[in-house]
């Protein structure tokens, strides 16, 4: 069981907790392989999934996730237009709650969003991506897929390329990596790097060779197409040039190394091709554990009275 | 109408008058300062030991929302805030709705400012026409209407040019241009210091450059014009060093402000003792303990003139909400004296003296108004402090319509025991 009755952020979880998660969530790869994918339980909870933005992989996963462990769930894609309607997010979601909803999993595009709810509102908050904050079951779903391939997590090295800056992925995983022993390295242009980026516990470099040089995983970050707007870099044809994760670069890494990404991917801006789809990448494994890893924390945050199977 | 000051510590700096006086007010004027005044059919004000009777405090940075944004405050609310606080003027900012670029709005601020009768209200108005930096407003008529200063607080004059001529021409007419340094396309859509607090909770930062870069600007075109120049609410060391630097060379119409929040409180509070706590927001941001530290130093050596507060109200509604859509400011008239003299007087930075020019002589002197001295035949603008008293901040308690503070809760050394305007009893400390 969770010491919180929400899952704000991996800042707020202990190292133990994000091992019971992480075990938990083994259990749970078992329900998918049944041929009947389904337990009972969260039977009799409600569960809102309201997003504010976009997402297609993390909304369906959560979805399969609560329908897989009986819950009623409800999924709100809220339109941009509701805001410019007047309605604040505390109202939008009290008139959710007048519905008595036990769980709300909530994406929003401002950091701190599903902070304000917890703080006002009854249900347990889950976050699923807050602004540039950040995306706690994507760091758990890949540090489960991580484990899966390594038996652990303590003493690898770890690289994170890509922008730093804007990721909430970066911010969650880099708190759970340091929490469980492993070594961070992040790697990107300076001009998407967060400001005292060393202090969050990662060793900080522009070079990609020396980040990648015998990591163990190499995760990738999305490049919006969109950043060459605020001048943080000139070309996507010059990021890839410089940050671009190539068979050549990769080959730089251990030999077992795996390659992640959490998604959408930009083919030939941040990756190659042919790492994407090569033997190294796990990237749609990330995929499929992210639904044991969500049933894992709605479990665990459901606490004692979920239905045992 | 005769009223008597009895037994308090005077500290008067214009007058270099610091000790055991009593004041006699009559017909709303300081009739005499001595030692042991007699009655004289008088009515008598007995102050306890330990009580500093000083010029009145005046606050040259407040938002008062009238017209246009009366949810939030409006003058009778804010001057009776300002009094509560131990201020007996304030100077009020232009981004009202609408702007105050115009005499009308003028006319109307000072119109209820007497009818709400607290303290004195004197406007600061507009550099440009809705603040849009594109043309410039009519200082003179606003001047003549009763305008002491002009700025496009909010935002800053928006071109180097249009502060040059704004300098040169209120250089004719005797009143300073007050500008809100901050470079646009620095500042983006910042909504924090942008330090490792902000970029750990993924807040989008505002560096402490982005203010410098436009004091150096200002400072540069101060020189150049001779106008008088005043920095509004600084908070990044390198805009201190940079007025600092420039007064040692010799420039003398440069003069700068730090409001409380930017001298007591850091991007700490960002995650301490709640994330996300949109009472923290304010335009400038509270930034990183060097630069805390560095006000904390101006303070004490002279290089600030001015401790104004950026009094900022806002609705409860409007701050309940994400910590990016917040409107920035917090409120700061009744939470000043008790920062000020817990902080910079009992932690002994500074001296009781220095903490009423900051707060009292040089608010006058920078803006050219009547007070900062308990001169005989003066406006009797006085404010009578307990600086021992034991205070805790209850932002339901505020005066202020709004109750946007950081300090809910904070207890303090240092209280306002009362406020005296022309001569009359507007505020006295019940609980004291």
């Amino acid at each position: 069981m969770l010491k919180s009755r929400h899952l704000l952020g991996i800042a707020d979880l202990a190292p133990e907790e994000i091992a019971a998660i992480l075990d938990t969530a083994e259990a749970m790869t078992e329900i998918a392989a049944r041929p009947i994918k389904k337990v009972p339980t969260l039977r009799g909870r409600t569960v809102v999934n309201l997003f504010f933005e976009p997402s297609t992989r993390t909304r369906t996963s959560f979805e399969v996730a609560e329908k897989r462990l009986s819950a009623d769930t409800l999924s709100v894609a809220v339109a941009q237009s509701s805001v410019t309607k007047g309605e604040t997010l505390l109202d939008t979601v009290r008139n959710l709650e007048a519905m008595a909803p036990d769980m709300i999993v909530m994406r929003h595009a401002s950091s701190g969003a599903p902070h304000l709810l917890a703080r006002l509102c009854r249900s347990a908050i889950i976050n699923a991506g807050d602004g540039m904050h950040e995306h706690p079951t994507q760091a758990l779903l890949d540090a489960f897929t991580i484990r899966a391939h390594k038996g652990r997590l303590d003493g690898l090295k770890v690289a994170i390329v890509g922008d730093l800056l804007h990721s909430r992925v970066l911010r969650s995983n880099v708190q759970l990596l340091n929490k469980m022993g492993a070594e961070v390295w992040a790697c990107g242009p300076p001009t998407l790097m967060p400001a005292d980026l060393p202090r969050f516990g990662v060793r900080a470099t522009t070079a990609i060779d020396e980040a990648v040089d015998g990591a163990d995983v190499v995760m990738m970050l999305r490049i919006q197409h969109e950043r060459m707007h605020g001048h943080f870099i000139p070309s996507t044809r010059e990021y890839f040039t410089l940050f671009g994760l190539t068979p050549a670069r990769a080959a730089r890494a251990k030999p077992d190394v795996i390659i992640m990404h959490p998604g959408p991917m930009n083919r030939g801006v941040e990756i190659d091709s042919d790492v994407a789809d090569g033997p190294y990448s796990v990237i749609l494994e990330q995929v499929a554990n992210g639904v044991a890893v969500r049933m894992a924390v709605l479990y665990l945050l459901a606490g004692q009275d979920a239905v045992t199977d | 109408m005769k009223l008597l000051l009895k037994g308090g510590r005077v500290v008067d700096p214009a007058a270099s008058r610091d000790g055991e006086f009593d004041v006699l007010i009559e017909d709303g004027h300081v009739a005499r300062v001595g030692k042991g005044l007699p009655v004289d059919g008088a009515g008598v004000l007995e102050l306890k030991p330990g009580w500093i009777v000083t010029p009145g405090l005046i606050d040259i940075h407040v938002h008062l929302r009238e017209p246009g944004q009366e949810h939030k405050e409006t003058i009778a609310t804010g001057t009776a805030s300002a009094v509560a606080g131990g201020f007996t003027a304030v100077a009020c900012m232009p981004n009202t709705d609408p702007v105050n670029d115009h005499p009308g709005v003028t006319e109307l601020i000072l119109r209820r400012a007497a009818e709400a009768n607290l303290a004195r209200v004197y406007p600061i108005g507009a550099v440009s026409l809705a603040s849009r930096g594109e043309q410039m407003a009519e200082l003179g008529a606003q001047t003549a209407a009763g305008c002491v200063a002009f700025t496009d607080d909010g935002r800053p004059v928006a071109t180097a040019l249009l502060m040059r001529r704004a300098l040169e021409y209120a250089g004719m007419l005797g009143v300073p241009i007050v500008n809100h340094c901050e470079d646009p396309s620095l500042k983006g859509d910042g909504v924090a210091h942008e330090g490792f607090h902000a970029a750990r909770l993924g807040l989008r930062g505002i560096p402490g450059a982005a203010e410098s870069i436009m004091v150096e600007r200002d400072i540069a075109l101060a020189e150049l014009t001779g106008g008088a120049y005043h920095v509004c609410h600084m908070s990044a060391r390198q805009s201190l060093r940079a007025v600092r630097d420039a007064k040692a060379r010799g420039v003398t119409n440069v003069t700068c402000e730090v409001a409380p929040h930017h001298f007591v409180l850091t991007d700490e509070s960002l995650e301490i003792p709640i994330r996300y706590d949109t009472n923290v927001k304010m335009n400038p941001p509270l930034r990183e303990a060097a630069d805390r530290d560095a006000m904390l130093e101006g303070i004490a050596d002279g290089t600030v003139d001015v401790i104004a507060t950026d009094h900022a109200p806002h609705h409860a509604d409007e701050k309940l909400v994400e910590f990016d859509r917040a409107p920035f400011g917090i409120v700061g008239l009744e939470t000043c004296v008790p920062l000020v003299f817990d902080r910079l007087v009992h932690a002994g930075r500074i001296g009781v003296r220095r903490a009423i020019e900051l707060l009292s002589v040089n608010p006058a002197r920078v803006f050219r108004l009547p007070g900062g001295s308990i001169a005989e035949g003066a406006a009797a603008d006085i404010t009578i402090l307990a600086p021992d008293a034991a205070v805790t901040i209850r932002a339901r308690e505020l005066r202020s319509k709004s109750k946007n503070t950081p300090f809910d809760g904070w207890q303090l050394k240092g209280a306002v025991a009362a406020t005296i305007v022309g001569g009359r009893v507007v505020y006295r400390n019940e609980a004291l």
